[in-house]
């Protein structure tokens, strides 16, 4: 069975708390809070004004530029504020407060459950519903889809590899998809791969999810879906990563940064994405819901929710039982890439795959002790780094060491700090190294340009 | 006797040889430079901070050595009557410059600033700030790690670790700029340094608007603008909510920390003007005394 | 109780993995050698490596506390491994109080001078051991306390390096069970072998250390053993492999983590340099043994190692 080269880990994929409970449709909130900044790029541009009454699927924020995405209203009902609210993190961004009065489509939303195969659209249309439904990448990247779909001139896509490896442990939302809503994906896949004209499809999944993969064979065998096929993955973190997942499935390495998939003649997208792009294409449906797993060891009751974007964590909270007491991290997303939560009363984004709730002792970190040289972190380094090395260049402030030993091609996996038996925050510096190099990199090309 | 003679005699041959060798490679290698390059790196006070904006005193002298025109160059550690001394050498015009000192603009103390959460990364203020506000609601104040101690080459700056908040011993500054550039949420300022290191600045860096401020922390500017109304002199601007005095402009009156009302503008090493009603209170009682 | 909410930047799970844990099982992994030493030299041997651990662990509490005014590291168990170690790697026959003379060189010198675990350049056990094999060679080489039956006065490595011609078939099965003369730790092959397995399972040393350094002894050897004639001459590599500090030195002290280097590339590099040089002292050198001293020689070398072998970069040739 295939994997990555080099590196990985083996956490626990700790799964089972949510992987049973089929999806379920909550029952709409009352507010929503729609930030305007849900995609990697510029922050999109409010269409609508406090008392304007928006429907349920109608623009309200249009995408600034090519690298933006365009966000949908999740609701029906009347805006009552544009204005600075706090995110999970703290940060205040620009978000669309709406109050909801019933759930009232925008006409020419197919809404119906009947599946629509049939797809006849040219390359260009494919991307310009994509754009104009505001899809981004969502297994946690928030990268705008129709700028992975738009192919450069002088470019070609051989291959497309769709993400179902959902290696973070705890997220369940991809496999529910993956078991529940088979067809849909297909279907979008197949729409991708004629967006991208090409011929063939590999839909890489983890061997920890076996019904997954039988389902997903019986139905490409059922339906036949030509081109698509199945890879069972050898379960490893960070498999999910986009290199990693090309390298698994296609033994092809994408060069350092700046290169992209592309160079290898790849296309990676994920699972829930593909679906978004059949709604999108096929159902003229923007992007204003996911599905978003609440998972924890210790909280009321684990779920897999149909979450409308913008509904706020504490609303999720509430159906699963609350927070459980004493020591409690949330998480947006999973554990080995999440990131932590300090404002339940922010909302969810297109990318929150899931929240996780960590309690007790696997909340809090373990007490740092000195670097034993143990170069644990060297081998399960994916990126072939050398994560001790990084992240004290990173503590001294050695910038142009940490460049020139490759610190931008960190994938913030989180490997290294997982594995370190001195508990060290390797990643916590490699980052700020990471950020501030590329920082430099940035300033030296617009410098050179003059 | 024989083995004795022959180890000299090699030895010294291969010493000689060396040496030879090692003339011709420091003539060959030898750089030229201007000896007053030395000499202005003496003067200087050989702190390597960065704070002139080179990388270290050496670069700084050669710049002081080499430019025609020095006015745009300045040691903030050595001061002003060092770079008199270095122009007078040199024979050049020295810039003038204020004496300024570091001064940190956030006064949410951990009594006034609650912890809304807590905080288990690594202890390093720009970690925090790659992912999230910090500790408390307030997203622009201060962190509380260090990363500006940790910056200063001069222990001008201590982290109180009652308040939470870092402190700067303003005889140790010497405005080399260090912590401003450390400082991730831009906290730190160079201002005018008065004499006995008095001072009065508006210690809230808070854009956010006054009732969001005043969830997160009761020492923040509320940019109510009282002390925009009473400032005499201009010094005093609100922008996004905030209040900022202007050091060139600001003539240590004080007017403005009695108005405001969170007491977010700092008054250092100053009676604070006393309050209306208490002037009416303690008149009667000097007329006592004079009596 | 009230809910506390953490924060902190990714990853916020562990693996479990930690320093004490990874020193105790190396510690679980020198008991078979333990064992088997005490079994074939009687009590002595238990005592001198009591003797040596208690007085590296009371070395480092002392520098720590009083000479660094920090908190103790003992805790971390890695003070104990550094003990066993330099017991294994002394006569049982040596007065104790040269023990713990060893125990305060590979402590304070090897190991606290340089700023404690993780940052010593030298292995501090072998630090201990060499500074006794120079400053006390009577005492270090007297095995006369040694195993009664097997070649008296010496181990089979001077043997079979000055007199190969004398020596007609070895008995490996008396090497692998411990009817070998030598250190306490030495002995027996089939111990240390089983700690390396353990060691190898729980992931605490990877395969490139010892494999490169065994491998390339016993190629070594096989050319050496080329030129002789009779049973030696394709015993050789076996021999030299089960022979002396080999195993000891190639599994527990050249896999020490801070003295090794941190890329497998460098790792393997690593463990040839020490084949080599011990091959070479082993033949050639002054002294019978050359496995402390080439391991040292390569700890000197690991900082360049590092320097210059990087990990492969992904997405490159």
């Amino acid at each position: 069975m295939k994997t990555f080269p080099i590196g990985g880990i083996h956490p626990s994929d700790n799964k089972e708390w949510s992987k049973d409970k089929a999806i379920e449709v909550i029952d709409l909130p009352n507010e929503v809070i729609v930030p305007m900044i849900q995609h990697i790029g510029a922050p999109s541009t409010p269409l609508v004004q406090k008392g304007d009454k928006v429907l349920t699927g109608q623009l309200i924020g249009q995408a600034t530029g090519f690298v933006s995405a365009n966000i949908h209203s999740p609701i029906s009902g009347t805006v009552t504020a544009v204005d600075a609210f706090p995110n999970g993190q703290g940060q205040r961004r620009i978000m669309i407060a709406i109050k909801r009065e019933g759930d009232e489509w925008m006409e020419g939303i197919d809404r119906s459950t009947e599946h629509k195969r049939e797809c006849t659209l040219s390359a260009q249309e494919i991307v310009a519903k994509v754009k104009d439904a505001g899809i981004v990448g969502l297994g946690g990247a928030q990268f705008p889809t129709h700028v992975k779909l738009a192919i450069p001139d002088g470019q070609k896509a051989d291959t497309l590899i769709v993400n179902g490896v959902e290696c973070e442990p705890y997220l369940t939302s991809d496999y529910r998809n993956m078991l529940e809503r088979a067809e849909m994906m297909l279907t979008g896949i197949e729409i991708t791969m004629r967006a991208l004209g090409v011929e063939r499809a590999i839909i890489g999944v983890e061997n920890n999810k076996p019904d997954a993969i039988a389902h997903l064979n019986e139905v490409i065998a059922r339906d036949s879906y030509r081109g698509i096929e199945v890879m069972p993955l050898k379960m490893r973190y960070p498999q999910g990563g986009e290199k990693q997942l090309i390298a698994a499935v296609t033994g092809r390495q994408v060069p350092p940064p700046p290169a992209l998939p592309l160079s290898v003649g790849v296309v990676v997208c994920n699972v829930s994405s593909a679906i978004a792009i059949y709604e999108a294409v096929q159902k003229n449906k923007p992007l204003i819901e996911r599905v978003v797993t609440i998972t924890g060891k210790e909280i009321g009751q684990t779920h897999n929710f149909m979450v409308r974007f913008g509904t706020s964590l504490d609303y999720l909270l509430s159906l699963s039982g609350g927070l459980p007491e004493g020591d409690v991290k949330v998480l947006n997303g999973g554990p080995m890439m999440g990131r932590a939560i300090v404002d339940t009363t922010a909302p969810i984004i297109k990318g929150c795959s899931g929240i996780t709730i960590l309690s007790g002792k696997e909340a809090a970190r373990g007490k740092e002790s000195a670097c034993i040289k143990c170069a644990k972190c060297v081998s399960v380094c994916p990126m072939g780094l050398e994560p001790y090395l990084l992240s004290r260049l990173a503590r001294l402030q050695k910038w142009d060491m940490a460049e020139e030993h490759n610190t931008i091609d960190c994938i913030e996996c989180g490997c290294c700090s997982y594995t370190c038996p001195s508990n060290l925050p390797l990643l916590d510096y490699i980052r700020i190294g990471k950020q501030t190099v590329m920082t430099n990199i940035r300033a030296r090309a617009i410098a050179n340009k003059k | 006797m024989n083995t004795l003679v022959l180890t000299v005699l090699t030895l010294s041959v291969l010493g000689i040889l060396l040496a030879i060798i090692l003339y011709f490679v420091a003539q060959k290698f030898k750089v030229e430079e201007d000896p007053r390059i030395d000499e202005v790196e003496k003067m200087l006070p050989g702190a390597n901070c960065g704070g002139c904006g080179f990388a270290g005193c050496r670069a700084m002298a050669d710049a002081l050595v080499t430019r025609e025109n020095i006015a745009s160059l300045f040691c903030p550690v050595a001061g002003d009557g060092v770079m008199k001394d270095i122009a007078g050498f040199l024979g050049k015009v020295a810039p003038e410059k204020e004496p300024m000192v570091a001064t940190m603009r956030c006064g949410g103390t951990c009594q006034k600033r609650p912890k809304v959460n807590h905080y288990d990364g690594a202890l390093n203020c720009a970690v925090v700030n790659t992912f999230y506000v910090g500790e408390s609601a307030c997203a622009f104040g201060c962190i509380g790690y260090g990363d500006c101690v940790d910056a200063c080459k001069f222990d001008a700056l201590h982290l109180n670790t009652e308040t939470g908040l870092v402190e700067v011993n303003p005889d140790k500054c010497t405005a080399c700029g260090a912590c401003v550039k450390a400082c991730p949420k831009g906290l730190i300022e160079l201002r005018k340094k008065w004499p006995k290191n008095r001072a009065v600045y508006v210690a809230c860096r808070s854009k956010n608007r006054g009732a969001v401020v005043m969830k997160a922390c009761k020492a923040g500017c509320i940019g109510c603008g009282k002390c925009e109304k009473v400032c005499a002199f201009g010094a005093i601007t609100i922008e996004n909510n905030l209040a900022y005095i202007d050091f060139e402009k600001c003539k240590l009156c004080r007017k403005c920390v009695n108005e405001c009302p969170t007491g977010a503008i700092h008054l250092e090493n100053m009676e604070p003007l006393p309050k209306e009603p208490k002037v009416v209170k303690s008149a009667p009682k000097s007329e006592e005394v004079a009596k | 109780m009230a809910t506390r909410l953490f924060a902190s930047p990714s990853p916020h799970i562990h693996g479990g993995e930690n320093t004490r844990r990874i020193m105790g099982d190396v510690v679980l992994a020198l008991l078979p050698a333990l064992a088997v030493s005490t079994y074939v030299l009687g009590w002595r041997v238990l005592f001198i490596t009591a003797v040596a651990v208690l007085s590296c662990v009371a070395f480092e509490y002392l520098i720590c506390r009083f000479l660094l005014k920090r908190r103790a590291t003992i805790g971390d168990l890695s003070a104990v491994v550094t003990g066993i170690l330099l017991a294994f790697n002394l006569p049982t026959g040596i007065p104790w109080w040269i023990v713990i003379i060893g125990a305060l060189v590979a402590i304070g010198i090897g190991k606290m001078t340089f700023g404690g675990l993780g940052t010593n350049p030298f292995n501090p056990a072998l630090t201990g051991r060499i500074f006794l094999l120079i400053a006390y060679p009577v005492e270090m080489t007297d095995w006369t306390t040694s195993v009664p039956d097997a070649l008296s006065g010496s181990t089979l490595l001077p043997t079979v390096k000055y007199t190969p011609e004398v020596v007609s078939d070895i008995d490996f099965m008396d090497m692998l069970g411990g009817q070998m003369n030598g250190s306490m730790g030495e002995i027996s092959a089939f111990a240390l072998i089983l700690g390396g397995l353990y060691l190898l399972c729980r992931r605490v040393i990877s395969w490139h250390i010892p494999v490169s350094t065994l491998g390339t002894m016993a190629i070594f050897a096989a050319c050496v053993g080329a030129t002789y004639s009779g049973t030696i001459a394709y015993q050789l590599p076996l021999f030299h492999i089960l022979a002396g500090g080999a195993l000891l030195g190639a599994i527990f002290m050249a896999t020490d983590y801070s003295t090794s280097p941190m890329t497998h590339r460098g790792m393997i590099i690593y463990g040839v340099g020490i084949g080599l040089l011990t091959m070479i002292i082993r033949m050639w050198g002054a002294y019978p043994e050359g496995m402390s001293f080439a391991i040292f020689i390569m700890n000197a070398a690991t900082p360049l190692i590092n320097k210059y072998l990087r990990p492969k970069r992904f997405g490159t040739k």
